[in-house]
């Protein structure tokens, strides 16, 4: 019985050649990483062991993303919390505001994950890496605590689901409707404690902008991981990035799955998320029409060149729409630089939108973009619990770039194609 | 060990947002987070609740977020344990590595109702409807996890093995 490209790089990661599904393993860790909200208790607990150094002061990353530039206070010093813990042990890889973007935009960006690692961050959205052919997942801030301090975790060897997807892609389809259609498919927990395996020849001509907010999503449906084998779109990526040595992994031709789930893409249609699961998909046509408040574009899962580039196209000599507020946030200070090169971030003021810092912010609720009683929003992020944009009887509905600024346009949800045509 | 209390039901899916909105992670404290708990799906929860009471909610607990302030709240509103038909994966190890009790019972969680007087055994996982007599067996969990539940969390875990 072979292993699956996940299974592979947990076993390079013990001293064993082989590993199976359910098996309890101890692994050494490549990559840990922390945020402005987690970290600070992770520091507390690696506190509670008492050591006066960390594992590695270049494997730990710690971004302070989601309440800077500080909302308040409390926020102020957290991200001190975490700017002493930094010079305390001499942590390299801390990325000050200025210089930080959101997390999982920032790490790839920067070269600081790649293919074969084995990846830990204490937020939920860790799994993004899995893009570039890594094992990342998303764990709390005890596990981050303990990893910082012994550079290992420990894991269940997940079962793998196999999602292909073939066919042409087309126009106004990226990867967030390969995985809106994965997770309304499957459910919030449809891939829960497993790997989401991607691939197919519709993936091999995915970018890695949109193969980045495909992995970003596994967590939606409950996946430890999403993860895309390395290609020449990963290895054209790395190059001038990663300066270190790295691993690629297949999986074997007679790896098990628990399952395998085909997708004709030629058929996708772009969709949109209703509250308040991201697994309530509808095709943006049948959406049209519900009117909204605010479109955020932006986040973890796409805030990237690309996603700007879309919304820029669409947005280009336009006006949003006089009774709706548009909020954009490139997902790092290099992206945000190269939007204005390219002339993205005139068009988005022009349009009448605001362009914030990068930060995670009104994604989760935190700041810059918070719902008034019963507002709604249409987001390119990645979550729509109920409240979880502010206020409990707010809702947000979930799609990708494309749509949100076709739909900024109308002032309701749009598909793309009727704003673009006129 | 034994947990004695009401039981406060849930349904699917409940996320780690409505255990805890992220509005108010911008602290850590245990006696503040647990004002909030589950605040945005029942405003008088952390009123309502009393010390040992049990959440009892159907599948995936726990999903979203890997905010660790989760059952840091749960814990610090007074909740003793939680059962649900199924936990999600980051919820679930961080109630182990935390120290909040989990149990995963499918029946307990179908014929449990809000308001129900039961009691859980920490060892046995062996859930008591202390009215009808009602019984139902919880998931037991892997021995390397029942370590680091016995030796209080993740981080003795850790410092025992040294």
């Amino acid at each position: 019985m072979g292993m699956t490209i996940s299974q592979k790089i947990l076993a390079a990661h013990t001293d064993k050649d082989f590993v199976e599904a359910g098996e309890l393993i101890n692994c050494k860790l490549d990559v840990v990483l922390g945020n402005d909200i987690t970290a600070p208790i992770a520091i507390s607990e690696f506190h509670k062991l008492e050591l006066n150094k960390v594992f590695d002061k270049e494997s730990i990353v710690l971004v302070p993303d989601h309440f800077v530039p500080n909302k308040d206070i409390k926020s102020a010093e957290q991200c001190k919390t975490m700017r002493d813990f930094v010079k305390q042990y001499g942590i390299k890889n801390y990325f000050e505001v200025g210089q930080m973007g959101i997390e999982h935009c920032l790490l790839p960006e920067q070269g600081l994950v790649g293919p074969g690692d084995l990846i830990i961050g204490a937020d939920s959205h860790t799994c993004t890496y899995g893009a570039l052919g890594a094992f990342a997942t998303g764990v709390g801030s005890t596990d981050m605590g303990a990893a910082m301090a012994t550079g290992e975790a420990w894991f269940k060897v997940p079962e793998s689901i196999k999602f292909i997807y073939y066919g042409k892609i087309p126009q106004w389809v990226s990867g967030k409707d390969f995985i809106l259609h994965a997770i309304g498919d499957i459910g919030g927990d449809g891939a829960r404690y497993m790997s989401m395996e991607f691939t197919g020849e519709a993936i091999s001509r995915l970018s890695m902008d949109s193969r980045f907010s495909l992995c970003n999503m596994a967590i939606e449906a409950g996946g430890k991981n999403g993860i895309i084998a390395v290609d020449e779109v990963t290895l054209d990526y790395i190059k001038g990035r990663l300066k270190r040595p790295y691993q690629i992994h297949y999986s074997d031709p007679d790896a098990v799955y628990a399952q395998t789930i085909e997708y004709n893409v030629a058929e996708m249609e772009p969709l949109v998320a209703f509250p308040h699961l991201p697994e309530n998909t509808r095709p943006v046509s049948q959406a049209a029409g519900v009117l909204i408040d605010q479109v955020v574009i932006g986040s973890c899962t796409n805030g990237r060149l690309e996603d700007l580039a879309i919304a820029a196209s669409i947005l280009k000599g336009n006006k949003v729409h006089s009774e709706l507020r548009v909020i954009i946030l490139p997902g790092t200070q290099a992206i945000y630089l190269e939007a204005l090169r390219r002339g993205y971030i005139e068009i988005f003021i022009e349009a009448g939108a605001v362009v914030s810092t990068p930060t995670c912010g009104p994604c989760l609720g935190g700041y810059m973009g918070i719902l008034a009683k019963g507002e709604k929003a249409l987001a390119t992020t990645n979550r729509n619990f109920v409240g979880r944009m502010g206020d409990p009887t707010s809702e947000v509905y979930l799609c990708n770039p494309a749509v949100a600024a076709a739909s900024a346009l109308k002032g309701q949800i749009t598909p793309p194609w009727e704003m673009v045509l006129k | 060990m034994k947990f004695t209390g009401k039981v406060h039901k849930f349904g699917n899916n409940i996320d780690t947002d409505v255990i805890i909105p992220a509005r108010y992670l911008n602290s850590s404290d245990p006696a503040e987070l647990a004002l909030h708990c589950l605040e945005d799906l029942d405003k008088e929860f952390a009123q309502k609740v009393k010390p040992g009471d049990i959440i009892v909610a159907e599948k995936n607990f726990g999903c979203g977020s890997s905010r660790e302030h989760a059952p840091i709240a749960i814990m610090a509103a007074g909740v003793s344990c939680v059962i649900a038909h199924s936990f999600a994966r980051i919820f679930y190890r961080n109630s182990i590595n935390t120290g909040l009790p989990i149990f995963e019972s499918a029946a307990a969680s179908e014929a449990l109702k809000n308001g129900d007087e039961i009691e859980v055994e920490l060892e046995t996982g062996l859930i008591k409807n202390i009215k009808t007599g009602a019984q139902y067996k919880a998931t037991a969990f892997p021995g390397f996890m029942q370590d680091i539940i016995s030796q209080g969390g993740l981080i003795n875990y850790v410092k025992n093995r040294g």
